[in-house]
């Protein structure tokens, strides 16, 4: 159902802009409010980190940009012009003088979100180690943050990972919890709407890419004989195999769409869930000129909308990070399942 | 749309990044907090088996001391019973005794009696015998005072005698 209304969302809300990307180059009315730019300069990667505007004055974080073009460039993204380059209409760097794209390594707004919650995230893991490390556990159970975590991690471990993978999941723990912390943690941080939060991470395809292909390697590179049978040679009738290896095909394509699906479902719920909030917001600024009481009301309705919707996102937030780790972990225990009668030859032994 | 195209940059930092966390947590965080969360989680198991272990114990103690209270009241009752009876066959004994002890004493008082009484009886048959005959000498010493009273007797009897001897002739 989510994902249906996300979809439509997404449509809904994309539809109107690619139709007014046309009159994009004319120069705004100072005081309104152009949509695109303050849609996607929130959901978008960028090379500096924008704060906040005072009185039509930009206040940003300069970035530093790394690019490979012909040898290595470093600089700051308030020098990218002195540096001879420049943004395309995607908001890409290019080379001024050749107009094309060099190897681009900069370190983006998205980039640098994920350094810091990484650190964030190691700190967090680390810590509660450290706990563990310094008291007797067998004396007293962590209180404050390491319980929490601890709580957390169990709950992880206990109900996605154990019952997804099966026998040999504590192979598997480590990538399973860390790909749920990280989700996580960048879901939540991407709802705090100021620095060091507000990057739209979790909701880029590049990140969500990412773990898709994490997940797709554990899958598939330990998989046993049998899950590799399945998909070669799968128990159906022959005239499905030979000559035509359509249900072979079928189990090819399936390899592929599994992780597909992982990457799409994350990325696109966490960046429906920036638009929405976005848009719940805009309506403020968009009725301003109908006058003080409609906007007034409107805005009330705004607030308590986006309040609505942000206690929506925080549940999001959870349950991505719960949705991803689990279908991870029923992936690579569907990988790693022995067929029936071998399971009881084992037990017999 | 830049929105649906993977940025090759993010991605590349991502790969490094990513890899990096999961290397340090896979190495120094999660295999930590899960031995420990394990270990715990085998001591509380332990301990809760001990613990019913000793529940079992105290179940088992109560069993018996109860089973011994029961069996000591069991044995109290006994004993006060048997006590009870013995008492009552003590009693039963003494009476029994006792009762006996009087019938003979009353036996022997009544023998006793018994020969008083033939003691005295022969005494007053004695002195009645000795009564009458000292009446019998006082009588005769009266009728026989004179003379011819001693001969009229004389021939009295003889006279009695001789009637008494002819009818057998």
């Amino acid at each position: 159902m989510h994902r249906i209304k996300t979809i439509l969302l997404l449509l809904a809300l994309l539809l109107p802009f690619t139709a007014s990307a046309t009159e994009h180059d004319a120069p705004s009315k100072p005081g309104e409010l152009d949509m695109e730019s303050y849609i996607f300069g929130h959901i978008g990667d960028a090379y500096e980190w924008h704060i906040t505007t005072v009185n039509g004055h930009h206040i940003s974080i300069p970035l530093p940009c790394i690019v490979i073009d012909d040898g290595l460039h470093v600089f700051l993204s308030n020098h990218i012009e002195e540096s001879g380059y420049t943004l395309n209409e995607n908001g890409k760097l290019v080379n001024a003088a050749t107009g094309k794209r060099p190897v681009d390594l900069s370190i983006t707004k998205n980039a640098c979100s994920l350094i810091l919650s990484s650190i964030l995230l190691l700190v967090m893991v680390l810590g509660t180690a450290r706990w563990y490390k310094r008291h007797d556990v067998l004396k007293e159970a962590p209180r404050g943050f390491p319980g929490l975590m601890e709580m957390l991690i169990t709950m992880v471990v206990d109900d996605i990972i154990k019952e997804g993978v099966g026998e040999d999941y504590e192979r598997y723990a480590p990538y399973l919890l860390t790909a749920f912390f990280f989700i996580f943690l960048n879901n939540l941080l991407g709802i705090v709407p100021f620095f060091p939060g507000g990057a739209n991470l979790t909701g880029n395809i590049a990140v969500t890419l990412f773990l898709a292909m994490c997940t797709f390697l554990a899958v598939n590179l330990f998989g046993n004989k049998h899950y590799y049978k399945d998909i070669f040679w799968p128990e159906v009738p022959t005239w499905l195999k030979v000559p035509v290896p359509l249900m072979p095909l079928i189990e090819i394509i399936g390899m592929f769409t599994k992780p597909f699906s992982l990457m799409v479902r994350l990325f696109a719920n966490i960046l429906a869930g920036h638009i929405m909030l976005l848009g719940v917001v805009a309506v403020i600024f968009l009725t301003a000129e109908l006058g003080p009481a409609l906007n007034g009301s409107m805005t009330v309705i705004s607030v308590l909308f986006g309040v609505f919707m942000d206690i929506l996102e925080l549940l999001v937030a959870f349950i991505q990070a719960y949705v991803f780790t689990m279908l991870s972990s029923v992936f690579i225990g569907l990988s790693r399942q022995k067929p029936e009668h071998e399971k009881q030859l084992e037990t017999s032994k | 749309m830049s929105l649906i195209t993977p940025d090759f940059g993010l991605l590349f930092w991502m790969t490094l990044i990513f890899g990096i966390v999961f290397f340090v947590l896979a190495k120094f965080g999660f295999p930590v907090i899960l031995g420990m969360v394990n270990k715990r989680a085998d001591r509380i198991e332990t301990s809760l088996r001990q613990a019913e272990e000793a529940d079992r114990q105290l179940k088992e103690m109560a069993e018996e001391q109860k089973r011994m209270i029961e069996e000591a009241r069991r044995e109290q009752a006994r004993i006060l019973n048997e006590a009870a009876a013995s008492g009552e066959k003590l009693i039963q004994e003494a009476k029994e005794q006792a009762k006996a002890q009087t019938s003979a004493m009353i036996e022997q008082a009544r023998e006793e009696i018994r020969i008083e009484q033939d003691t005295a009886r022969r005494q007053i048959a004695d002195e009645v015998t000795g009564l009458a005959i000292e009446v019998a000498e006082k009588l005769v010493r009266g009728h026989l005072d004179t003379a011819e009273k001693q001969s009229a007797l004389i021939d009295k009897m003889i006279e009695e005698a001789r009637a008494n001897r002819n009818p057998v002739n």
